[in-house]
């Protein structure tokens, strides 16, 4: 069983895009990650797969139900983290944790406790003296609290200092390796690279690639770096090249022995060839509408 | 269960609030009584013949001089509008709030249906308006036996229960309106509150305007046909409880389909 299949999955919000025939399958126990800009279509993604928003057309199943028709048994299974996090007033954050608890009609106490000790949140404070940071902390509780067998997590770093972003993905980690699914959508590529295992390019609506991520990374695109003269002008296949002072580099997606040649030729002093990383690909994607190389 | 605690824990605040203050301008209505009661003899004539002004407060009907026809005119205008005021803001918020205050989201990615939701905020804005009405009614009863006059049972409990019927029709018209609604309607609730108010008022002051009465709650809420006639218009009613059941109705399909923004 899948933990999240879709089929055609297509919302718009009156004429307005939301994501168009989108195909995408998350096996059980994976860590997926779904990258793109603000206004491509994760959230809508996100909020459909939760029943937040209808679908206009096509078909979704998580965790192996009908998003339309078991939502309800869907959401008991599933830890939501939204991007941005809003409170009641007046309650303190003990009162949140509880609230969600009793919703969920469980007793969460016991790992409530533990997630605000590893992430040092105060459970006495009142929400609206929290910092942004401590407002996500409290959501990511939330959302782990009951140990939930999907994490769905919509940009879940954002506000977050480096070392809780660590210890935050260090929990993850765990639930993963007791066996939950996570999905996570983020513009920050690194932290896809860094913790999922597959990914997923959506762009306008679309799912313009989706593949493991070092699968993803592994495309004829190399990154150059050259320290010396060099010219590169009539060399077929060079995309943003950039440099001063005698180094440069640039993505070359051309003929190797063409490269090779045009290097000789000139006079250069280093040289190196690496795999571009998941930012590279990714604005590989945007700017080139999207075709796997 | 676990969201209608959590509801009347948020309104607490509101709710002692709007009930302080209506038993506060009733309590004070009933200790003026006895001074005014004496001087009420002289004025009681000139305010039962001031022409619209006391059709549109039902003066000319009632005695202003006796605690019944009193307490009919001065606390039930008080309990009008402030129990009206009162139940129209609670349920026009009731689940407009949690998309105006971006809690919608956490709410619904729960395991707790829309029909749940609605049916435990529902039950919330009645639970509340029952409690204000019960203390609205108790703490004036106890004034007026303590200023030591014999409590006019039957008028008093018909006005309240009245009352109680107003508000419940205008917060099942409000909370229907509060499914569509994304950011909040105070106004439009406060608006349909002062509104029907004075649709009331002008369908007392002329006869050509009667069917008024019919498009507002509070036609069977007016004291002086409640306490000359000591019953409550059924039909009236009925056609009430119906405009509430349609409010009600309608947020349940509204909010069960509804895009959370």
């Amino acid at each position: 069983m899948n933990a999240i299949q879709t089929s055609g999955l297509t919302k718009y919000h009156g004429r307005a895009r939301g994501i168009i025939d989108l195909d995408l399958t998350v096996g059980e126990g994976e860590c997926f990650g779904l990258i793109g800009p603000n206004g491509a279509g994760k959230s809508t993604t996100i909020r459909t797969l939760l029943g937040l928003i209808r679908p206009t057309a096509g078909q979704a199943q998580v965790l192996g139900m009908d998003i339309t028709k078991e939502n309800t048994r869907i959401l008991s299974q599933v830890g939501y983290l939204p991007s941005e996090t809003a409170f009641y007033p007046n309650m303190k954050v003990k009162d949140v944790l509880r609230l969600s608890a009793r919703l969920r009609k469980k007793d969460c106490s016991a790992e409530a406790q533990d997630l605000c000790r590893r992430l040092q949140l105060d459970t006495q404070q009142k929400t609206e003296r929290l910092s942004f940071g401590n407002r996500k902390k409290v959501s990511i509780v939330c959302a782990l609290q009951h140990s939930p067998s999907l994490l769905i997590l919509d940009e879940p770093t954002s506000g977050l200092d480096p070392l809780m972003q660590r210890e935050f993905f260090t929990i993850l980690r765990e639930r993963n390796e007791q066996g939950a699914t996570i999905f996570l959508s983020s513009h920050v590529l690194s932290e896809i690279q860094q913790n999922c295992t597959r990914a997923g390019v959506i762009r306008e609506g679309r799912l313009v690639a989706c593949d493991r991520v070092e699968t993803l990374i592994q495309t004829n695109t190399k990154r150059i770096s050259v320290r010396g003269n060099v010219r590169l002008e009539d060399l077929p296949g060079v995309r943003g090249l950039k440099g001063s002072d005698g180094t440069f580099s640039f993505l070359y997606d051309g003929d190797v022995k063409q490269l090779l040649h045009t290097l000789a030729a000139g006079d250069i002093t280093d040289l190196s060839m690496t795999d571009p990383d998941l930012e590279e690909i990714f604005f590989h994607y945007y700017e080139d509408g999207g075709d796997t190389k | 269960m676990t969201l209608i605690i959590h509801e009347c824990r948020q309104g607490f605040r509101s709710l002692a609030i709007w009930t302080a203050s209506i038993s506060a301008f009733l309590i004070l209505c009933i200790f003026m009584y006895p001074e005014m009661k004496n001087e009420m003899k002289d004025v009681s004539d000139m305010f039962s013949s001031m022409g619209a002004f006391s059709e549109a407060f039902g003066m000319d009907r009632l005695d202003f001089g006796t605690l019944t026809g009193f307490y009919a005119v001065e606390c039930g205008n008080i309990l009008g509008i402030g129990g009206a005021s009162f139940a129209s803001l609670l349920a026009v918020s009731a689940l407009a709030k949690e998309e105006k205050g971006r809690t919608a989201e956490s709410l619904l990615t729960h395991p707790i249906s829309r029909r749940v939701i609605v049916t435990e905020k529902l039950a919330a804005v009645m639970l509340q308006i029952l409690v204000l009405n019960i203390i609205v009614f108790l703490l004036p009863a106890l004034s007026i036996a303590a200023i030591g006059e014999p409590i006019p049972w039957k008028e008093i409990c018909l006005l309240h229960l009245a009352h109680f019927l107003v508000q419940t029709e205008l917060s099942g018209i409000c909370f229907g309106i509060s499914a569509f609604l994304r950011r909040g309607g105070l106004g439009i609730g406060l608006g349909i509150a002062v509104v029907m108010y004075f649709i009331d008022i002008i369908a007392n002051i002329t006869d050509k305007a009667d069917v008024l009465e019919y498009l507002t709650p509070f036609g069977y809420a007016d004291g002086a046909k409640i306490v000359t006639n000591a019953c409550l218009d059924k039909e009236m009613i009925l056609l009430g409880m119906g405009l509430a059941a349609i409010g009600a109705a309608a947020a349940y399909w509204k909010y069960c389909r509804k895009d959370i923004q």
